[in-house]
């Protein structure tokens, strides 16, 4: 409005000047006008003199400023993306860290826990984010392999359904709140010394968490701290202070036993001694003149089963008559109703068996499952003894775990006290009873009668949810703790990242208990060892090399001097008739159900039934039979008075009146991926019998649909055998024979000799595995020619490598529904075939990767030239390229190829973002995909070889799935380097290609499985 | 203008093709009545309102498709390959009725084909239509199909002409385009007549400009004549070539079943087979609708179940040979591909497929049965669900069990499966429905230089009464 009023009055400016303190410069009239004092007055005066404007004055919002100030917030609402910045300075990332360079990978040693021993992990971190474990080369644990539990475990730590902060009733609370509610209840206990306080956790395995929790028990001197695990070593541990009254652990080296005899143990898959038992097995395995022989007597078929030379299939009370009675074979004094007799067939087996083992005294070894009782395992104890066994193949020392317990009688003592009401405060630390104590402990009841509930774990589970407090835990990448190995060697366990959602850690946890508020996870593990090693001086160094190494030298546990005791070894088990015994046994995928909501494992088909996101009841064939019951029909379990209803699975190589079913599933609070999934076992489960007995099974007429990633169709279908497994012997292979099928022996299929492959002597070319003879030249691979050799001798089908491919490769998991369907993602896949009876058959694994094709089918039917050659020989697959018409993977024989034909990558989970590899690319919907060899290492390795002018050395290049294999069973590398271990592997005698016949020349190739029967025993 | 009507070359001396008694003009009345002057009849109507529903079903079909992706179907691995494909495969080989007859039976004087080829050339361009949205519907990423086509782009992105999907795209767009052309070039003539016929204003426009100013003109008749043959010249290697091509679509594979040479003939002798089975399923409804019997006369639905049998006993040959070498081959993969149809899990389908391809169409030996609306049409249903089933065990069941046991598997149709598949029956007959009703099913002026003949030993017919072709 100034400019419309009427200049000011000279005086009454002039006024407004005077009234200023000091001097003000003006330039003109107006602005001396526009003075707030001025225009007040101005005001009054037009209200005097020009009544009819006030109003204009007044509301300034007329029409002309409306449509002014409409303008001008239109003009600006268009600007507004132009907002300026606040005045904050960043800093280019000039100086990075050292050796962090964008787009390179770093790697940290650190160890999974685990409560029979850690795995010592190299983690890839991508810019402080880690995306996948690989194995330690350096640690006693690993040997560069893991097991497939290791490889999902980063998804656990980007798990979406993980929680995120402190619950207190349902009330979302904070960590300060936490430690001042709790100060005053603490201290009250303290008063009463802590007999209302009882803490139960998994089994500790971590040295200086161990030495806190003791650190709080002499705080609380009558509290009492409970370990306990739903899968332990209870029955070993108590067969060890039978044997020679002292706990202690055994300690395997089965490179150096001749003759291994598993009872109901799945030695070379299960747990994470398997990783290095599989690696010093198969060692044993590659040349037949060095091989072991291995005898299997298991109920339910497991991958150390279907590695045996001769497998035989019980059920559980019968493997332990087969135990006693290879214990009074040998000659341990078994006592008067120790010993057992056999019938027929079963006596006969043994009897060779127990000739085998005799025959190599001092080279062998009879290894125990946990599910076999105490006195089976101090049998066996004694057994190794009888054969002068120990120190040679196997030898005892201390535990693993720092404090090791019986962990299933302080649970059930727990539950007691819980009932009484003698407990006041129950502090749960990484364990879940609610879902996985046994059944008759009626856990839930009885810990509602606690006060005071304090859950801390990874998830709001059906622990956490019933408790007074949840307290978030870290994830072991997030972390400082420590752990040791199987046999006791030390890792520190580093943090990859700061915890995701502020966590805090289980020592800073325990420290809270221990009246040490405040002091990190990182200062614990610190001072415990400076403590623990002594000298100050070089410790800084120590620490260090220590946190480099991933390990801490030398530290493994000494071998222990036992001497046997004389020891009451009970009575054998009669024989059920009729019935069914129930084995309850650790699922291959989930474990014993911690790993739930890990849709990876959740996805990955079982070894053996290739079941996928469910449990099932698995039963023999004949007494699937005896019972009418078909795979998918829900039956009504009951063992010892409970009941549950299970899907029944027909499984080939499951013992005659062993019913099997897996723990771990039947979730309710695990998480989106594992709520609702299988079946829950424990509900089954009792104290007294931890691994089931006695059943009975009934039909309900419903089904359930089970979702399996490989039927069980026969190779021999409609009469016609196909050659796709090579199988032999050594006495076979001495003389020649590799298992090809009669036709194929004496005239090896024609081989092209064309230049391209041509290798100059006249040799079996390496690559082009049974190309064709062909009037054009082929094409040259003069520069690498990347190629895969998979043992097929060593294979134990543990999928550690299909999660590993899975992790490297960001395969989406796609659900049980599709997986139904016939959809799951997986790019490597583990073939497994039976042969033989169908009430016993003999098992096959065969892992299936992309073959390479030299003459791939795939390449010449894709209308847009999205899969094509590489110069390397690599079938490669251009994902932006693709239109989906799926041609590609009709024409290929081996149906490796994958197509996503939903949107099944997650592009929404903030969380499930970290963890994706940024050298692969995130398929999308409508795109097919499938095995590259992990081409992106290729490309790093080239990137590296050629920046040092050179080119990439044999081994420089690992694929994730052979990194991973703790059996070694997978060789990859250029196979125009003569000087290469996949080259010399190729020329194998036993080295074949499947389907060469349609001239597809395979890059992937297969070394026949050779097996070592008895010869006394038939194959 | 005699010289100007298409001659009616007639060396072997045959019963008339259509019935005597007919003349020029009531040959215009009856047929442009059809589209003129007939009232809605409320079977017309009811069949359109249904269609038109089946319409709109396809329409959610394929909308819900592109929503989600491929995967609302059944396929899988290793069948991704299911019912897209069938159908492809289904409708293009009906479509080669219209093809065979508009072409081939030109060329070769076979002037029974008049009465029938404008609707058996209408069918094909539908079941083209039909058969077109599959491929492109079937892809991963539709919305890229034109990668498909050799578009010049920056990117220097080119097709891979080795693979038969893409030689699949020359020949179905030829095909469809020539097909077109075919029909339209067909109807000029007689969009002049209902031009020239029609009382209402918008008839007239809409006709006037389909005519595209024809005004039977000796110049005109002449030119048409050259084009109509040039076309049919054209599309007669079209009848045999695109079928082939996508039979080549199973022959280049190494799948057991579709790695076969047999497959090209074997494909084109089942196509021509449906097709004829699909003018027989439509047309005998809509010549007894509209009482057509003396234009399109037993002789014609005769002749066609003769060509059924012929092909039909091409198809059985195909079969025949496909067995035996199967099992003489020696090939693990090939024999138990022929056993698993024969005893396998793929029996069922195969054993129907049987019924209907091969032991049907024997009854086509009788004259009786032959002449018998009734049979044809029965038959001519079941043919067409035989060749239906014929592409499910080439496409499905040679996927479902091919080489490594392990990688085996089952397709079972989802509901958009079959959805899909109803929606476009629908849009199939919707159209026919509309092309009845809008366009002159039976070419006139083709009818009427029948017509002399059909009054064999009459005088003369001059040919000059088409007043109504003449320039104003």
């Amino acid at each position: 409005m100034s400019e419309t009023t009427p200049v000011a009055m000279p005086h009454e400016a002039l006024q407004s000047l005077a009234d200023k303190s000091g001097r003000k410069y003006w330039r003109s009239l107006d602005e001396l006008s526009r003075d707030a004092e001025f225009s007040a007055q101005l005001t009054d005066h037009v209200r005097r003199e020009f009544p009819s404007q006030v109003e204009m004055l007044a509301d300034p919002v007329q029409r002309r400023t409306f449509l002014q100030l409409m303008g001008a917030s239109l003009a600006l609402a268009g600007i507004s993306s132009c907002t300026r910045q606040p005045d904050e300075h960043i800093l280019p990332y000039a100086k990075s860290p050292e050796s962090m360079i964008p787009g390179k990978p770093l790697y940290f040693a650190t160890a999974m826990p685990w409560s029979s021993g850690a795995i010592g992990l190299l983690v890839e971190s991508h810019m402080g984010r880690p995306t996948k474990c690989e194995g330690n080369p350096e640690h006693a644990g690993s040997r560069g392999a893991t097991d497939l539990f290791s490889q999902a475990s980063v998804l656990d730590l980007y798990d979406p359904d993980r929680s995120t902060t402190i619950v207190h009733n349902g009330q979302l609370s904070t960590w300060d709140q936490l430690t001042t509610t709790l100060g005053p209840d603490l201290e009250a206990q303290k008063l009463k010394r802590g007999a209302g306080v009882r803490i139960l956790s998994s089994c500790v395995n971590s040295p200086s968490l161990a030495a806190q929790m003791v650190d709080v028990l002499t705080q609380f001197p009558r509290a009492r701290w409970i370990q306990c695990d739903p899968v332990s070593r209870d029955n070993q541990r108590m067969g060890a202070l039978l044997a020679f009254a002292e706990d202690v652990a055994p300690r395997f080296d089965l490179s150096k036993a001749e003759v291994i005899v598993t009872l109901e143990s799945d030695l070379l898959a299960d747990g994470p001694h398997a990783v290095r038992h599989a690696r010093a097995w198969a060692d044993r395995r590659r040349d037949p003149s060095k091989f072991n022989r291995l005898y299997c007597v298991e109920s339910t078929p497991t991958g150390t089963g279907t590695m045996a030379d001769h497998r035989l299939a019980l059920a559980p009370s019968e493997i332990e008559r087969v135990a006693r009675a290879i214990a009074q074979a040998v000659g341990v004094d078994v006592g008067a109703a120790g010993g057992a007799q056999l019938g027929g067939e079963v006596s006969s087996w043994v009897a060779n068996l127990v000739k085998d083992l005799k025959a190599q005294a001092g080279k062998s070894l009879v290894v125990a499952g946990e599910p076999l009782s105490a006195q089976v395992h101090a049998l066996v104890n004694a057994i190794n003894d009888k054969l002068h066994n120990v120190g040679a193949t196997l030898e005892y020392a201390e535990p693993a775990a720092p404090v090791s317990i019986e962990q299933q009688a302080g649970l059930v003592q727990l539950a007691q006290e819980m009932s009484r009401g003698e407990v006041e405060m129950l502090i749960i630390i990484d364990a879940n009873p609610v879902y996985d104590a046994p059944a008759d402990l009626e856990f839930v009841a009885a810990m509602q009668k606690v006060p005071m509930r304090i859950h801390y774990g990874l998830r709001e589970d059906e622990t956490g949810w019933l408790c007074n407090w949840h307290i978030p835990a870290t994830h072991y990448l997030e972390m400082w703790s420590d752990a040791r190995a199987f046999d006791g060697t030390l890792s520190i366990v580093q943090p990859l990242i700061a915890p995701l959602y502020g966590a805090k850690s289980v020592h800073e946890f325990v420290s809270v208990l221990a009246g040490h508020a405040g002091i990190s996870g990182y200062d614990t593990v610190r001072e415990f060892w400076k403590a623990k090693l002594g000298a100050p001086a070089d410790f800084e160094k120590r620490w260090q090399r220590a946190l480099h190494d991933g390990l801490l030298a030398d530290s493994g546990l000494p071998a222990r001097a036992v001497t046997l005791k004389r020891f009451d070894a009970g009575a054998a088990p009669t024989i059920q008739t009729g019935e069914l015994e129930l084995a309850l046994r650790p699922d291959p995928s989930l474990f014993d159900g911690r790993f739930a909501n890990n849709g990876w494992l959740q996805e990955v088909p079982k070894p053996l039934s290739k079941l996928t996101w469910d449990n099932a009841l698995y039963l023999n064939i004949d007494d699937a039979k005896r019972f009418d019951v078909k795979s998918g029909q829900v039956v009504e379990l009951t063992h010892l008075g409970r009941k549950l209803k299970v899907a029944a699975w027909i499984q080939p190589g499951q013992a005659h009146g062993a019913a099997t079913l897996h723990l771990g599933f039947g979730r309710t609070r695990a998480g989106r991926n594992g709520n609702g999934t299988g079946f829950n076992a424990y509900a089954l489960r009792t104290s007294t019998a931890l691994w089931g007995g006695a059943a009975t099974i009934a039909k309900t007429g419903e089904t359930y649909l089970l979702a399996c990633a490989q039927e069980h169709h026969d190779m021999n279908e409609q009469g016609y055998a196909r050659d796709l497994i090579r199988e032999t012997t050594p006495a076979e292979f001495a003389r020649g024979e590799y298992g090809a099928p009669a036709e194929h022996a004496g005239h090896e299929p024609a081989v092209a000799v064309s230049k391209g492959h041509d290798t100059g002597h006249g040799e079996k070319p390496a690559h082009a595995e049974g190309a064709l003879i062909t009037q054009y030249d082929s094409y040259k691979y003069e520069g690498y020619a990347w190629g895969m050799v998979i043992d097929l001798s060593t294979c134990t089908g543990c999928n550690a490598c299909v999660v590993a491919c899975v992790a490297e490769n960001n395969i989406p998991i796609v659900g049980k529904e599709q997986v139904h369907r016939g959809r799951e993602l997986h790019w490597i896949r583990i073939d497994r075939y039976f042969t033989g009876a169908k009430n016993n058959p003999g098992i096959v694994f065969q892992p299936i990767v992309c073959m390479q094709c030299e003459n791939a089918p795939c390449e010449v039917v894709c209308p847009v030239g999205a899969t094509s050659h590489g110069n390397e020989g690599l079938n490669e697959m251009v994902y932006n390229r693709c239109v989906g018409t799926k041609y590609c993977s009709n024409n290929c024989p081996y149906k490796v190829r994958r197509f996503n034909f939903l949107l099944y990558s997650d592009w929404s989970t903030p969380s499930l973002k970290l963890q994706r590899n940024p050298d692969v690319s995130v398929r999308s919907r409508g795109v097919m995909e499938k095995c590259t060899y992990c081409v992106q290492r290729i490309s790093q390795a080239r990137i590296d070889a050629k920046r040092e002018d050179r080119r990439i050395r044999d081994g420089e290049v690992q694929t994730a799935c052979q990194q991973v294999c703790p059996a070694q069973a997978i060789t990859f590398g250029d196979i125009n380097d003569k000087t290469s271990i996949v080259h010399a592997q190729k020329k194998q005698p036993h080295n074949y290609g499947l389907l060469t016949e349609l001239n597809t020349a395979p890059r992937t190739t297969y070394l026949s499985r050779v097996s070592n029967p008895n010869p006394e025993m038939g194959a | 203008m005699s010289a100007n009507i298409p001659p009616s070359p007639s060396p072997i001396r045959r019963p008339a093709v259509i019935a005597p008694g007919l003349t020029a003009g009531s040959v215009i009345e009856k047929i442009s009545s059809i589209v003129l002057s007939r009232e809605l009849d409320r079977g017309w109507l009811m069949l359109i309102a249904l269609s038109g529903t089946g319409v709109m079903v396809l329409g959610i079909s394929v909308s819900w498709l592109l929503m989600k992706g491929v995967g609302v179907w059944g396929i899988n691995e290793p069948v991704a390959w299911g019912f897209d494909i069938i159908n492809f495969v289904w409708w293009i080989g009906i479509g080669h009725a219209g093809t065979l007859i508009s072409a081939i039976l030109l060329l070769l004087h076979q002037e029974w084909r008049t009465s029938i080829n404008r609707f058996s050339e209408a069918m094909t361009l539908f079941a083209v239509m039909c058969a077109g949205m599959f491929p492109l519907l079937h892809l991963g990423r539709p919305w890229l199909a034109f990668w498909l086509f050799p578009v010049p782009n920056t990117m220097s992105m080119w097709p891979q002409f080795r693979s038969p999907l893409m030689w699949d795209v020359f020949a179905v767009s030829t095909y469809g385009t020539v097909s077109l052309l075919f029909w339209y070039v067909g109807l000029i003539p007689d969009f002049a007549t209902l031009r020239d016929k029609a009382q209402n204003k918008i008839g007239k426009v809409i006709f006037g400009m389909a005519a595209m100013g024809w005004r039977g003109a000796a110049q005109h008749w002449a030119r048409y004549e050259v084009a109509y043959l040039l076309l049919a010249g054209l599309a007669t290697p079209l009848v045999v070539s695109v079928h082939t091509v996508v039979s080549f679509d199973f022959a280049v594979g190494v799948i057991p079943g579709w790695h076969t040479t047999v497959m090209p003939p074997y494909f084109v002798a089942g196509a021509v087979y449906s097709g004829f089975a699909m003018v027989l399923t439509l047309m005998l409804p809509a010549r007894a609708a509209y009482k057509l019997h003396d234009l399109v006369t037993t002789r014609h639905i005769e002749n066609m179940g003769k060509v059924m049998l012929a092909t039909g006993l091409i198809v059985a040959y195909g079969y025949t040979m496909e067995l035996f070498f199967g099992f003489y081959a020696g090939n693990t993969a090939e024999g138990f591909m022929m056993k698993n149809r024969m005893v396998g899990s793929a029996s069922n389908a195969y054993m129907c497929l049987l019924f209907c391809n091969i032991i049907t169409p024997q009854f086509l030996w009788s004259q009786k049965i032959r002449r018998s609306v009734l049979a044809l049409f029965v038959i001519s249903i079941i043919v067409n669900i035989g060749m239906w089933l014929e592409r499910y065990v080439i496409v499905v069941t040679c996927l479902e069990r091919d080489f490594l046991p392990s990688a085996w598997g089952d397709f079972h149709p989802t509901i958009w499966d079959i959805s899909l598949f109803i929606g476009t029956i629908s849009f199939f007959i919707f159209m026919m429905l509309l092309f009845i009703r809008f366009i002159p099913m039976i070419p006139i002026f083709e009818i009427r230089a029948l017509i002399p003949k059909s009054q064999a030993g009459a005088r003369a017919l001059h040919p000059t009464s088409s007043t109504e072709a003449s320039p104003h």
